[in-house]
């Protein structure tokens, strides 16, 4: 009954914490440098003369992939190190609302990121006609996408008070998610095995997903499949969390 | 009609032969006691001798190997929410979180603590008069000194009146000043409450507690009042009888420890 409040407190504090140190102005400007330099220049944004943020969207996964992870790192790596997770979870609320307010606060917190783009999708429609349906499924999916790779961060941060080892093992989680559905790896691929296997690799991939948004497809499947991401790696942290006090 | 005698008697923490193991080491072995409203029990033994992972288990974060705990009445494994709104922890080491000011931290604590508005204001007020933080009040934590960012975790541990309070070397790194006003506070709470802390300065036990428990190696050695301890020794001195109970594993510790102790208190 009181699970929500308590989940709330917990988000209140995290997102506080990342506007009270630098890491929230430093992100977003280079979140939002990062994004204007791939869309405007390598992506040619204005060359391709069509209304439309294909070349805003085709960037996230591999922007994602060492922002929200540097978003991410210090969750739970953070809270060991300082010795605050003794205090946390001594307090009488339950696992699962710390890493769910935890979780929710760092993805708010990348939300706010990506809102901050809105200029892309302004420009757009100043310049031409685009389909807004489309890009507002693209933003619906690029924030499942960032809210997968943050679960996996939140989980390796969970393993280990080093930071900079929990970045390095969550990128390398999200890498194999984009690669195991990108199109240049699945060619390869298809080579060797059978399509069938290739299909079922792709399937665990975010990208596979990830392009159904982007052609503004909103399908159930693939939010289920985001949020089954998000869900199975938010598990995992509490089975982390509750396996490094049982000795 | 229940007299206040009743109450007095009011048994709030009862530990029967708790055991945890990191692997194959038992950092507790079969440790039982219990701990009545109105006790002030100290903890003693020397480094690494199960002191914080006890304390660990009562307050709910690490799960026993096997044994039970209930506090208030209430199961620490089957009903954890319960038994640990009753129990205010300092843990080892005061942690707190580097980049919030006293006040947010001490707000987010009765935040948790379920103390909303009002309510609120008055539990961190009233923390904050108790542990002399006013001069801090705003300041992020990191900037700190060690002795007001203990008392700034042990405000945490006070903010919702708690009627057990665990208290896991309440006086590390304190000057003599503070040390003083610490032991009182710890005795005037004792009071009404229970009380268990841990140390390994002696004259704070006599100073403060009504009951000691030494643990060494993960066992009970000895369990008794102060002077029930002191008159063990031929010259009253509780150092004799701590060195005697203790001293032959200690040159035996030097050796088996050091890899087991550091993964312990990580």
């Amino acid at each position: 009954m009181n699970a929500w409040a308590n989940i709330r407190t917990i988000m209140k504090r995290e997102l506080a914490g990342y506007f009270t140190s630098p890491i929230a102005y430093v992100f977003l400007v280079i979140f939002l440098l990062l994004t204007g330099f791939f869309t405007f220049t390598i992506g040619n944004f204005f060359e391709r003369g069509e209304a439309s943020l294909v070349s805003f969207f085709t960037w996230h996964p591999w922007l994602y992939l060492f922002l929200v992870p540097a978003a991410g790192m210090r969750l739970w790596s953070e809270e060991r190190r300082l010795g605050t997770m003794e205090l946390l979870l001594t307090m009488p609320i339950t696992n699962s609302q710390a890493i769910i307010g935890k979780f929710l606060a760092s993805w708010l917190f990348l939300a706010l990121a990506l809102a901050l783009t809105f200029p892309v999708a302004i420009t757009v429609n100043y310049f031409g006609d685009p389909d807004n349906g489309v890009i507002i499924a693209g933003y619906v999916g690029s924030l499942m996408l960032a809210g997968s790779y943050l679960a996996v961060s939140c989980m390796t941060s969970a393993l280990t008070r080093n930071q900079v080892i929990s970045f390095i093992l969550s990128v390398m989680i999200c890498l194999f998610l984009i690669l195991a559905g990108y199109t240049p790896v699945t060619d390869l691929l298809t080579r060797f095995v059978s399509p069938v296997v290739v299909d079922i690799v792709a399937a665990f991939s975010v990208m596979t997903h990830f392009e159904s948004f982007q052609r503004g497809v909103l399908d159930a499947r693939d939010v289920v499949f985001f949020a089954s991401v998000i869900g199975f790696m938010l598990f995992t942290t509490g089975v982390i969390i509750r396996n490094q006090r049982a000795g | 009609m229940r007299g206040a005698l009743e109450e007095w008697r009011e048994e709030l923490i009862n530990v029967e032969h708790l055991v945890k193991a990191f692997g194959p080491k038992l950092a507790v072995n079969d440790v039982s006691f219990s701990v009545e409203r109105g006790e002030v029990l100290g903890f003693l033994g020397p480094n690494g001798a199960g002191k914080s992972t006890t304390m660990r288990m009562i307050t709910g974060y690490y799960p026993p190997t096997s044994g039970r705990i209930t506090v208030g009445g209430h199961d620490m494994v089957e009903d954890p929410i319960a038994a640990k709104r009753l129990i205010g922890y300092l843990p080892e080491n005061a942690p707190g979180y580097a980049d919030m000011t006293v006040n947010g931290f001490l707000h987010f604590c009765a935040e948790l603590r379920g103390l909303q508005g009002d309510s609120r204001k008055r539990a961190v007020h009233r923390a904050v008069e108790l542990c002399f933080l006013d001069a801090v009040l705003y300041q992020s934590i990191d900037t700190l000194s060690k002795g007001y960012k203990h008392r700034t975790c042990l405000a945490q541990s006070l903010i919702h009146d708690p009627d057990v309070l665990i208290l896991d070397e309440p006086t590390d790194g304190l000057d003599p000043n503070q040390k003083h006003e610490v032991r009182g506070l710890i005795k005037r709470l004792g009071e009404t409450k229970v009380v268990i802390f841990s140390t390994h300065i002696l004259e704070e036990v006599e100073a403060a507690c009504s009951r000691v428990i030494i643990i060494d190696r993960g066992r009970i050695v000895a369990n008794g009042t102060p002077a029930e301890l002191k008159a063990r020794s031929p010259e009253g001195r509780l150092e004799d009888v701590f060195r005697e109970i203790t001293l032959p594993d200690t040159v035996h510790h030097a050796h088996a420890r050091p890899a087991a102790a550091a993964e312990v208190s990580a």
